[in-house]
């Protein structure tokens, strides 16, 4: 007895389901996302910065923006300063929110890229005209 | 001795990786080639072992039974522990491959005064062994959001379940924890326990301190040194997508865990974790214990030499006459 | 069994930390008592089994054939091909240990290659160094060795301290089985020579003679008559069975150890009265004069060989179907191997009860049915007055044997037997019954004289055991359904729980048996006097519902 049949479809069933993400993209779009800079605010700004390096933001922001809540809301302490020694207001709508003003073309491109959920929502009102934008 | 040169060798692993990126920059190699050749490893070694297998006949009906076989109508069966037919294998079968069920079965001996020799429940190593398992499945699945455009609703599932506890920011995956401390539990065991110890060979901890090497490098690009995952999808994308390119800006640390993780799928079809494939093989477990309803067929069954019936009368014919026993040949 | 130690002093040689060395650079030491002698070159030759000569374990020279790792890396390479269990067991152990603690050799010796894994290691170790890359390549880094003398003879010496039992595949998480390790183990080692007297002997005698014992026919008839001059002594009736009869109904098959010495003698006897008492048409054959198969414990080849006689006489016979004894390993060969091997028994019918008219349609193919199986009917059917009370003075507890519990799945049929033929039964605890049933420590082959320190340590678990419900409830009978547990339990509880004797569950049934004319029983089959109240019994036919009483908890039927 050999059960070559049965055998036989595991390993096409094994295959199938390791080699998943090389057929299963097939057909997307292979594009990173690309978020919008393009506010009025941004525009406006004569240095492009935030309030953190670039290479910081990308990869830290979440730790930075858990950092802020903590520091609003459980110490009461609504001034944030930079590693460039600026002074920034701690708060998401008035500072985040204030450039990046574009939500959906900012924020949710990676997010959604990334398939991460943010809980930021379920407290903050999400900016509701930058799809005009 | 034995769990020391897999660990060196882990940590050779490692610095390799260092100097190959950081230092000689060769990104190409360790984020495209290896990778791929180690993919390509996997699946020609897991398919060849198993077609290997699949080639070897199973000659005899040899299920291990653990309950009640199929009788008189009126004695209950053990369908799953005894199962006659398919389906009780396939409940056999899903409940030894999900649940480790044999190792759920677990005891631990031990000799007291008298003697009196206990088997107590022992249910730790089927918890770790599981969790572990487990823990990795998810993981694996879990990491598909790094290689899918788009992804999929199961997948964006499983990652919310994993970090539904919402403890920190990137949210703690549980699996992270659990395939952590399960796998340092299976390693701390094997140095532990005196038994275990003196069967284990090098092959045993290699898998392991690699493992640990994968999660710790994980968690670490996750929670503590973390890496832009943005550009890291833009690379594994590129990857899957089998238009491979070197994303800038990653961090060392990801092609260490992608060494890693490359060096465990070269590693997998040539070592024990061949486990994974062989579990389905196992022919005391994947029969049915029907042999005596259905003949089950040796393809290599040769006639043998036998003492037959006339040459054992020709050697006893006047003692079985003498004794009343009939005879063939007068 | 002079220079035996006593038990205290036997405990204390166990010893379960491990040695400094590893076990790889620990050599094999041939210890008097744990061994069994070789098997002479007049046994070999007699099957026609290569390299035939007679041999001392304890000498350093064996007499090998020049060439000897040549023809074992030829026999793994050829075995391999042939056992898809053998190469997936030494591919996919991931040393989890969880086997390690459940041989009784191992719980009984402490010896780290008795732990299962190990013992297979030991194997495993020299598929790695020639048949894998990795063992090529890195050597004792990847777990391989070179196959010299000393693993030679360290192969010898633990593939026969192994009982081929099973248990270990039970915990195993992917059932891998060190009874094909060791099956394939003794091959290997039968193509040098290398088999044991205690295993060879018996099967030149079964090959020739028709059974282990070397019984010629006329033995067979005589000892058999002597059993009925007891039977007609006790009971008062005549039983007259048949031997080689053609047209019979039923061929009977059993182990030729129950024609042969006490206790198993007394099953016999149960036999031979349950079937007077039914009017069985039924015969003997003193060609296929052995269930058991010793072949099994040599090489596949040779339990084909010796098995080949069941088919071939009942087809000689032209009986309608098989019907076989209380045996352990014989049930093995019986429900696992004896169709493949030499079926289809396409010259037989379905087993049919002819008391019952009961179909056994599990033995659809085989034809071949196991007793208990066939007394179980027949109580549940009402066919048999039992009095249950002329067993009273007997506390019963039952042994699982191993190749019954877990090569078949035997469990509640002979459980249903015992508790109508007596009423007190007591199950030992659990993790020691069913499948998780402990070896005699014996099995296999291995139950010599000179291997006897063995015996008694593999034989510690299951005897501990017995005098857990010994102490507990009194238990005095140990029943069972194997005539190598008759035989091999004897001596275990004699050395560990003197108290507790041994019994086949037939002695049970015919001796609460009430037949058709007999006598005012006195004494039973074993004659010891009954101690029986003195109004006449009542007639309980079959199937009364039993005590149920289990030491365990698990309550069956």
């Amino acid at each position: 007895m050999y059960n070559g049949g049965k055998i036989f479809i595991g390993i096409i069933v094994f295959l199938g389901i390791v080699t998943f993400p090389l057929y299963y993209n097939l057909g997307r779009a292979d594009t990173p996302p690309k978020p919008s800079l393009n506010t009025p605010v941004i525009n406006q700004m004569k240095v492009k910065h935030c309030v953190e390096p670039k290479a910081f933001m990308r990869a830290d922001h979440m730790q930075l923006l858990m950092q802020w809540r903590d520091s609003a809301l459980r110490d009461g302490e609504r001034v944030y300063i930079s590693s460039t020694g600026e002074r920034y207001d701690i708060s998401l709508q008035n500072t985040c929110l204030h450039c990046h003003a574009n939500k959906a073309k900012f924020c949710d491109r990676c997010h959604i890229y990334m398939a991460v959920h943010p809980y930021c929502w379920s407290c903050h009102f999400a900016p509701e005209k930058e799809n005009k934008l | 001795m034995k769990a020391f040169l897999p660990f060196l060798a882990v940590i050779f692993l490692v610095l390799l990786v260092i100097v190959g990126v950081k230092t000689a920059s060769l990104y190409f190699l360790f984020g495209v080639v290896v990778p791929y050749a180690a993919l390509l490893t996997f699946l020609a070694g897991v398919v060849y072992r198993t077609v290997k297998w699949g080639t070897t006949p199973v000659p005899f009906h040899i299920p291990t039974t653990c309950g009640q076989q199929k009788t008189l109508p009126w004695i209950k069966q053990s369908k799953i522990e005894n199962p006659s037919g398919t389906g009780g294998v396939i409940v056999r079968m899903l409940l030894e491959v999900f649940m480790f069920r044999s190792l759920f079965r677990n005891l631990k001996t031990e000799m007291h005064e008298g003697p009196k020799i206990t088997y107590g429940s022992d249910k730790w190593l089927w918890l770790a062994g599981l969790s572990f398992h487990w823990s990795f499945l998810f993981i694996v699945i879990r990491h598909l959001r790094f290689f899918t455009q788009g992804v999929p609703m199961p997948v964006q599932i499983v990652e919310g379940l994993d970090s539904f506890l919402q403890i920190g920011l990137p949210l703690v995956y549980i699996t992270d924890v659990l395939f952590l401390a399960a796998v340092t539990y299976l390693f701390i065991r094997r140095v532990t326990i005196p038994q275990v110890k003196y069967i284990s060979l090098a092959a045993d901890y290699f898998p392991l301190f690699l493992l640990l090497a994968i999660g710790c490098s994980g968690v670490l690009m996750r929670y503590f040194l973390r890496v832009d995952i943005v550009s890291v999808k833009t690379f594994t994308m590129g990857l899957v997508s089998l238009r491979p390119k070197i994303v800038p800006g990653i961090s060392t640390l990801f092609y260490i865990h992608l060494f890693l993780i490359s060096t465990l799928f070269a590693y997998f079809p040539w070592s024990k974790l061949m486990h994974m494939g062989g579990v389905f093989l196992s022919p005391t477990r994947n029969l049915a214990n029907n042999s005596r309803i259905k003949r089950h067929i040796n393809p290599w069954n040769y006639p043998v030499k036998v003492h037959t019936y006339a040459e054992y009368e020709e050697d006893f014919r006047e003692k079985m006459k003498m004794a009343g026993v009939p005879v063939e040949k007068e | 069994m002079a220079k035996e130690p006593k038990p205290e002093e036997l405990l204390k040689t166990i010893n379960y930390t491990p040695p400094k060395t590893g076990w790889m650079d620990t050599p094999v030491e041939i210890k008097p008592g744990m061994f069994c002698w070789g098997a002479k070159a007049k046994s070999l030759n007699t099957v026609g089994f290569p390299n035939a000569r007679d041999w001392n374990p304890t000498e350093e020279d064996w007499k090998l054939p020049d060439n000897w790792q040549e023809i074992l890396i030829e026999g793994i390479r050829e075995r391999l091909s042939k056992y898809r269990s053998f190469r997936l067991f030494m591919d996919i152990c991931v040393r989890c240990g969880a086997c390690a603690d459940k041989c009784h050799f191992y719980i009984g010796t402490g010896d780290p290659k008795n732990m299962p894994v190990l013992r297979a290691e030991l194997m495993r170790s020299v598929y790695r160094k020639y048949f894998t890359t990795p063992g090529k390549v890195l050597g004792k880094l990847a777990g391989a060795r070179e196959l010299d003398l000393q693993v030679l003879k360290e192969w010898w010496y633990y593939f026969f301290q192994c009982t081929e039992c099973r248990r270990c595949s039970v915990f195993c998480p992917y059932g891998i089985d060190t009874a094909e390790v060791t099956m394939v183990g003794r091959e290997l080692l039968n193509l040098l020579g290398l088999n044991i007297e205690w295993t060879m002997g018996p099967v030149a005698a079964c090959y020739m003679k028709g059974n282990h014992l070397g019984l010629e026919p006329h033995t067979i008839v005589n000892n058999i008559e002597f059993m009925l001059d007891d039977i007609e002594t006790i009971t008062g009736i005549k039983v007259t069975p048949t031997f080689n009869r053609k047209g019979a109904e039923i061929l009977f098959v059993t182990p030729s150890g129950d024609l042969f010495a006490d206790p198993g003698t007394y099953t016999c006897m149960g036999y031979l009265m349950l079937f007077h008492e039914l009017g069985l048409d039924y015969t003997w054959s003193t060609y296929a004069s052995e269930g058991g198969n010793f072949g099994f414990f040599t090489s596949n080849e040779m339990a084909k060989r010796l098995n080949s006689k069941i088919y071939a006489e009942a087809k000689r016979l032209g009986v309608k179907w098989i019907l076989g004894g209380e045996c352990g390993h014989m049930w093995r060969v019986l429900n696992q191997y004896m169709d493949t091997w030499n079926g289809p028994a396409d010259f037989l019918e379905v087993p049919k009860s002819p008391i019952t008219g009961t179909v056994f349609d599990n033995a659809k193919s085989t034809k071949m049915t196991h007793i208990i199986e066939f007394t179980a009917d027949l109580i549940k059917n009402g066919k048999l007055n039992l009095d249950k009370r002329r067993n009273d003075h007997l506390k019963v507890t039952f042994h699982d044997s191993c190749n019954t519990a877990r090569g078949m799945g035997l469990f509640e049929e002979p459980r249903y037997v015992i508790k109508n033929t007596c009423n007190h039964f007591y199950e030992m605890p659990d993790g020691t019954t069913r499948e998780q049933t402990f070896c005699c420590g014996s099995g296999s082959g291995l139950n010599a004289g000179e291997d006897m320190e063995l015996r008694l340590k593999g034989g510690l678990p299951r005897a501990n055991a017995a005098k857990y419900v010994h102490e507990k409830y009194g238990v005095n009978m140990l029943a069972n359904i194997c005539a190598i547990d008759r035989a091999a339990l004897t001596t275990s509880m004699n050395y560990w729980v003197p108290a507790v004797g041994v019994t086949g569950v037939h002695e049970l049934v015919a001796n609460a048996l009430v037949m058709k004319g007999e006598k005012k029983r006195e004494t039973n089959l074993r004659g010891d006097p009954l101690q029986m109240p003195e109004e006449e019994p009542e007639v309980a036919a079959g199937a009364a519902a039993p005590a149920e009483k289990t030491a365990g908890g698990k309550a069956n039927v």
